[in-house]
């Protein structure tokens, strides 16, 4: 079975693994680099548990091979922080009560990251909508929906 | 779930992807948005040797219009076609496709050709073409060659490519000019955001400049074992005025034809009055955005 040598860029830091072809990109993040933040849920490309950004663009990592990642750059939940400061979407995680169980956060949170880079001021449809294949089973998206909408608000507050 | 072992190959050109489908002919996948794919290797309801991944591969991915035709590169992206301009403004049953296949997520990775070269009648995407009479290029060992769609899909999972041949563009011709004017629509019933058709009616119409349905293409989704031209449906539609009486006798006639499996979606008669509904509205909603466009 073929083994590929891959250099990813993962939350800014270059990571070179050797990855075995069917290796999948979570596999690559929670057990060979240790970032379990990204979760694995359904494991079937429905819930978005495993969200993770690929070169800024939000995808399903149980749904993509970690050899696709190659020479790419890929953002998790751990690299939402900076330099001991929550990112804007976690504060609003946090303000508006945004999670129970937390299970789907960091899939919620790296969509509407995503959302918020193209779309500043989002309208509550174009949140519904961005993160409608991210599945939450305990809030009823009500306070996930407001988080968004505190981070929009705090990026953009003139708004 | 991890998938049975595979090579995976990663050519940077056309080329190199062909000569790799042709030295492994009889256990090579084409790896395109995976968003399919990987989903079945992983549940093992199908295996390859050799997946040969065209995402690297330049020149796949655009939507432009030439010589009155509108050309689709193969490895478009989903969410590429949902947001460009030109589809928003002139192609109506396109952007409302991609707007209801699976998730944001799912396709921002699954790609058009992808959803027809898989050959599943319950993707979205072909009954689509069926609507729009689209045309499908092959690129093979031996150049390309254009298939008609209504001699694409051959069966369940089965369409007209060869084992050595890949997917390089859709060819959609351009709506007519005024005084014809064109319209389009789908509309899917699903249980949820993600799930496949309960049942789904595409609809492309032009009208006459006396009003009349001048030509039409109707396709059905999740209907049998492969996408479905309403022939009997669009026969009857064309040159008449679409009144409402007209629209459900069209509607009623494409449900006809649908022979729907039963499953946690729906039973058979259930599913089938669905694409009736669905049919009439999907005409409904094409005449509006003539009228109106």
């Amino acid at each position: 079975m073929a083994q590929h040598e891959i250099r990813v860029k993962v939350n800014g830091t270059e990571h070179k693994a050797e990855v075995e072809s069917r290796l999948l990109l979570v596999h690559l993040l929670r057990e060979s680099l240790s970032l379990t933040g990204t979760h694995i849920g359904c494991d079937t490309t429905h819930c978005g548990a495993c969200t993770v950004l690929l070169d800024g663009v939000p995808v399903k990592s149980c749904t993509v091979l970690a050899v696709q990642a190659d020479g790419r750059e890929v953002t998790t939940v751990e690299g939402l922080e900076k330099d001991g400061k929550l990112h804007a979407i976690q504060d609003g995680f946090w303000q508006e009560h945004g999670l129970q169980c937390g299970f789907c956060t960091p899939g919620m949170m790296l969509t509407s990251a995503a959302l918020l880079a193209q779309n500043p001021n989002p309208s509550e449809a174009e949140i519904r909508r961005a993160i409608s294949g991210n599945l939450c089973r305990c809030t009823g998206y009500v306070n996930i929906v407001k988080s968004v909408q505190h981070a929009a608000a705090k990026l953009h507050p003139e708004g | 779930m991890i998938p049975a072992t595979f090579d995976y190959h990663s050519p940077q050109t056309l080329e190199d992807a062909l000569a790799l489908l042709q030295g492994h002919p009889d256990d090579a996948k084409v790896l395109s948005g995976g968003q399919s794919l990987l989903p079945l290797l992983k549940l093992r309801l199908g295996a390859a040797g050799h997946l040969i991944d065209i995402g690297r591969i330049p020149g796949l991915e655009y939507v432009k219009e030439e010589g009155g035709v509108l050309k689709i590169g193969g490895r478009t992206r989903e969410s590429a076609l949902e947001h460009s301009d030109l589809i928003r403004n002139k192609y109506p049953l396109l952007a409302e496709t991609a707007a209801v296949i699976a998730d944001p997520l799912v396709r921002n990775l699954a790609t058009v050709g992808g959803n027809l070269a898989h050959g599943d009648p319950a993707n979205d995407h072909p009954a689509t073409m069926l609507a729009l009479r689209a045309e499908v290029v092959a690129t093979g060992p031996n150049g390309t060659r254009t298939i008609p769609i209504d001699q694409f899909f051959l069966g369940l999972f089965t369409t007209a490519l060869q084992p050595d041949e890949i997917l390089t563009e859709i060819r959609i011709p351009a709506p007519p000019v005024p005084p014809l004017r064109t319209g389009g629509s789908y509309v899917k019933l699903e249980r949820k955001v993600g799930d496949f058709a309960t049942a789904a009616s595409a609809v492309q119409l032009t009208l006459g400049a006396g009003g009349e349905v001048a030509s039409v293409g109707i396709g059905l989704t999740n209907a049998g074992p492969t996408p479905l031209r309403a022939a009997a449906a669009e026969q009857y539609l064309t040159g008449k005025q679409p009144g409402d009486d007209v629209i459900a006798e069209a509607a009623r006639l494409a449900a006809s034809i649908a022979s729907p499996s039963a499953d946690r979606r729906g039973a058979v008669e259930y599913k089938r009055q669905m694409a009736r509904v669905l049919t009439a509205r999907a005409i409904q909603r094409a005449i509006q955005w003539a009228r109106e466009h």
